[in-house]
């Protein structure tokens, strides 16, 4: 099948001095959730405003099901967007800013009021369509944002942090009604977020940004069991992380002497030869504590408690570091108190040697 | 604290007093201290600008000069019965033959000048007739008959419209100066009618000044809008510069700008004299483009071109880029996105800067004076003139009370249609 969206080695550049976005390429499957992911000013915006048609790639080619897309005028793209700032109208109430893309498509009148009403229902702002932008609160304005990108039915929606303003209870319920309506309509939409958690609920595919590079883009399990260098492990989740040297290597496998003395056997992932400084991480769910393992076993000091209902978060001294999470779920059988020694392991699998 | 408890359960504050009194009290203290703030420069205001408005209105209908020098005159006068006698009576002859004779000279002479604006000739009159009355007196010749002593003085005491014109200043208050402001006059009959034909000159310069300020709003908004747009969307530097090129004329003179444009625009400046050395024009067909309307055109926009960019430069300036994005990716064409969303979003600065630029243009005065010429003056003109050479304050304070009426109703106008609220300046 031909993608619908494909970025072919896509450099940006604004000042023909630093590149905000690298040699970019990625394939858009009809009908996908594709988020990208990445901390403030890594050419997320960049990105989707190329796709959308408001900057020009400096080098490259997106295609639009198949045509290049520098060949289609912006307002001949037919991509809904929702801005970063809303980008209401001010001067239009609510139901005027929804119909505006209806009328410069020159539906009838009746037809369009239709169309906008249901729009306002879905994101239940009914009967605010009369209001200006102004007199809706930062959330409403969002929804009315994502009506608008929704309401004339184009096929490819861009959502440039379209929760960033709401509280968390509407924000979970709109992630809901989006994921909903990209599953109803079956529209492809490529979101921007730097919530991981958003990220990783709403996907079907995440693309890590750093830089604008992509760190790493596969489906949200994989991003979150299986990082592929430090940087997604670090950005995906809660991490502890360790430094050492590679000693010697063993098949998937290799040895590494950690900096703060001792050794742990680990799952190669981005080292290759014996030497070669590593960053290990390890999910603070994946850690046993007070186990009988034969391997890559340490012993270090409770430095703090943390009681969360579900689970207890434990923060040791170990390693050399002191800030080494671990998450035991409440079975109610804690036996250890702050100031106790315990002894910690884990499993090769689940400690991946990363590049540092 | 208050003794009629209306509602039922009345808050209190913690020490018991009422709370509505409580917040009254810090209310009133943080008032003070906000009026204490900006007392001087109310009182500096009042004293600047409200009071001469009020003393222009005053003066625009004042006519109690004259009556402080007439008073026994005017008061025989009422009593002449026009329908039956052809003069007035002999009263009227005495009463005006003394307060001439033993009044103070300088106050007959202000009112000589107010009653020559009702009849030309009084001045004269008056003057000879005061001569011979105060060598009269001197002799003390005695007077069998006020009215013939002042007929034989001067046959002119004998014209009845002289006496008639007297009707129009027998009034403390009256509206002649706003009449003059528009070419009118009282006939003998005190009725309004229009000026004869060769002293109309107001109203064509009324609908000359206005016409004027049209033209000059609608071409500072042409001229200005492009650039106020390229202002508020270039990158910084260059927005900067060009903001140097729009401020640069506040920093000169007026008076040099004016002039400037007399030496680009006269038949042998530099305009004309580019376009024939070009060969656009011949020689002696060199274009009038100053000394008259066009030459005030041509300067008033620029000079008042500033005062249209500033307020729609900081209205474009807050219109994010997102909206044309926005409109774009909705779907419309270029036009139709900037017609639709961008053009709505500066009514505000259009209209602000519209407002100041014709409110500008319509009182505006060194300019035209200097490159307007014989036919390119607007009614600052004529304020001047009567201000400076024929003294009439009564007639400038009624045509600036004019101009100021007209401010007010487009200000209430554009309240009306545009909202005052939505002004934007900056
Ligand atoms: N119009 C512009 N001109 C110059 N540089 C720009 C412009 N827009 C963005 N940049 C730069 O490009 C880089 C990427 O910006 P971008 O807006 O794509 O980040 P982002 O990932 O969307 O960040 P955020 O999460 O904060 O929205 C940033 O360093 C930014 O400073
Ligand atoms: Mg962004």
């Amino acid at each position: 099948m031909e993608d619908f969206v494909k970025f072919e080695r896509i450099d940006k550049s604004y000042d023909g001095e630093v590149l905000v976005v690298k040699d970019l390429n990625v394939d858009i499957a009809e009908g996908e959730f594709l988020t990208l992911l990445g901390p403030s000013g890594s050419g997320k915006t960049t990105t989707l405003m190329m796709l959308a048609g408001f900057e020009t790639p400096t080098n490259g080619e997106i295609y639009l099901k198949g045509t290049p897309i520098s060949k289609i005028a912006p307002y001949e793209r037919g991509i809904g967007m929702v801005f970063q700032n809303y980008a209401l109208f001010p001067h239009m109430t609510v139901q005027e800013n929804l119909a505006f893309p209806l009328e410069v498509r020159k539906m009838s009148k009746a037809d369009a009021k239709e169309k906008v009403d249901a729009a306002l229902d879905m994101v239940e702002l009914g009967e605010f369509g009369t209001r200006f932008p102004a007199q809706l609160s930062g959330g409403q304005q969002q929804r009315v944002a994502l009506a608008r990108a929704l309401v004339f039915e184009p096929q490819l929606v861009l959502m440039d942090e379209p929760l960033g303003a709401l509280d968390k209870n509407l924000r979970e319920q709109m992630q809901y009604e989006i994921k909903h309506i990209h599953e109803r309509i079956g529209i492809t939409v490529v979101y921007v977020t730097h919530d991981q958690s958003e990220a990783l609920t709403m996907s079907n595919r995440i693309a890590v940004f750093n830089d604008g590079v992509i760190q790493q883009l596969s489906t949200p399990d994989v991003l979150y069991e299986k990082p592929d260098n430090s940087f997604v492990a670090q950005f995906i989740g809660e991490n502890n992380k360790l430094t050492g040297t590679v000693k010697s290597v063993n098949g998937q496998y290799c040895e590494v002497d950690l900096d703060s003395g001792g050794s742990t056997k680990a799952l190669m992932v981005n080292v290759s030869s014996a030497g070669q400084k590593t960053q290990l991480s390890v999910r603070p769910e994946r850690i046993s504590v007070g186990t009988n393992a034969s391997e890559n076993k340490f012993t270090g000091k409770v430095e703090e408690l943390i009681y969360l209902g579900d689970h207890i978060r434990v923060r040791l001294n170990v390693c050399g570091s002191n800030e080494f999470i671990v998450k035991i779920s409440n079975e109610g059988n804690i036996s250890f108190k702050e100031g106790d020694n315990v002894d910690v392991s884990w499993a090769p699998d689940d400690i991946r040697a990363l590049d540092i | 604290m208050e003794a009629n408890i209306s509602t039922a359960e009345q808050i209190l504050t913690t020490d018991g007093i009422p709370l509505k009194d409580s917040l009254k009290k810090t209310e009133r203290r943080n008032k003070i201290k906000a009026f204490l703030l900006v007392f001087p420069l109310l009182l500096f205001i009042i004293v600047t600008f409200i009071v001469p408005i009020f003393d222009m209105l005053g003066r625009s209908i004042d006519d109690s000069q004259i009556n402080t020098v007439y008073p026994k005159t005017f008061e025989e006068y009422k009593k002449w019965d026009k329908d039956a006698e052809e003069l007035p009576p002999e009263e009227v002859y005495k009463a005006i033959y003394y307060e001439l004779g033993e009044g103070d000279k300088i106050q007959i002479g202000r009112a000589l000048t107010r009653m020559n604006y009702s009849k030309s000739g009084w001045k004269s009159l008056i003057k000879k007739t005061q001569r011979q009355i105060k060598k009269d007196l001197k002799a003390e010749v005695v007077i069998a008959s006020y009215k013939e002593r002042l007929i034989e003085i001067n046959e002119k005491w004998a014209d009845r419209t002289y006496w008639y014109a007297m009707t129009q200043m027998l009034n403390e208050r009256t509206p002649i100066y706003y009449w003059n402001a528009l070419d009118r006059t009282y006939d003998a009959e005190m009725n309004v009618v229009m000026q004869s034909e060769e002293r109309r000159i107001y109203i064509k310069t009324w609908i000359k000044t206005f016409k004027v300020s049209v033209y000059v709003t609608f071409f500072c908004l042409l001229l200005g809008f492009p650039v106020a747009h390229l202002l508020a969307n270039l990158p910084l530097r260059y927005s900067n510069l060009l903001m140097i090129f729009v401020l640069l004329p506040f920093w000169t003179s007026l008076l040099v700008r004016t002039t400037a444009w007399i030496v680009m625009l006269q038949q042998n400046g530099v305009i004309n004299g580019v376009l024939v050395w070009l060969g656009v024009l011949s020689d002696d067909g060199r274009i009038q483009m100053v000394y008259n309307e066009t030459g005030t055109l041509i300067a008033m926009t620029q000079i008042l071109l500033p005062f249209m960019i500033l307020p729609l430069y900081s209205v474009m300036k807050v219109i994010p880029p997102s909206h044309l994005r926005a409109a774009a990716n909705l779907g419309a064409k270029p036009f139709t996105a900037f017609v639709r969303v961008y053009l709505p979003q500066t009514v505000p600065g259009m209209s602000a800067g519209g407002l100041l630029v014709f409110v500008l243009a319509i009182g505006y005065f060194i300019t035209p004076e200097l490159v307007g010429g014989k036919d390119g003056q607007l009614i600052g003109h004529w304020i001047a003139y009567h201000l400076k050479t024929t003294l009439n304050w009564g007639l400038c304070a009624a045509m600036g009370a004019i101009l100021l009426g007209i401010m007010l109703i487009l200000y209430w106008l554009y309240n009306k249609i545009v909202g005052i609220e939505n002004i934007k300046l900056g």
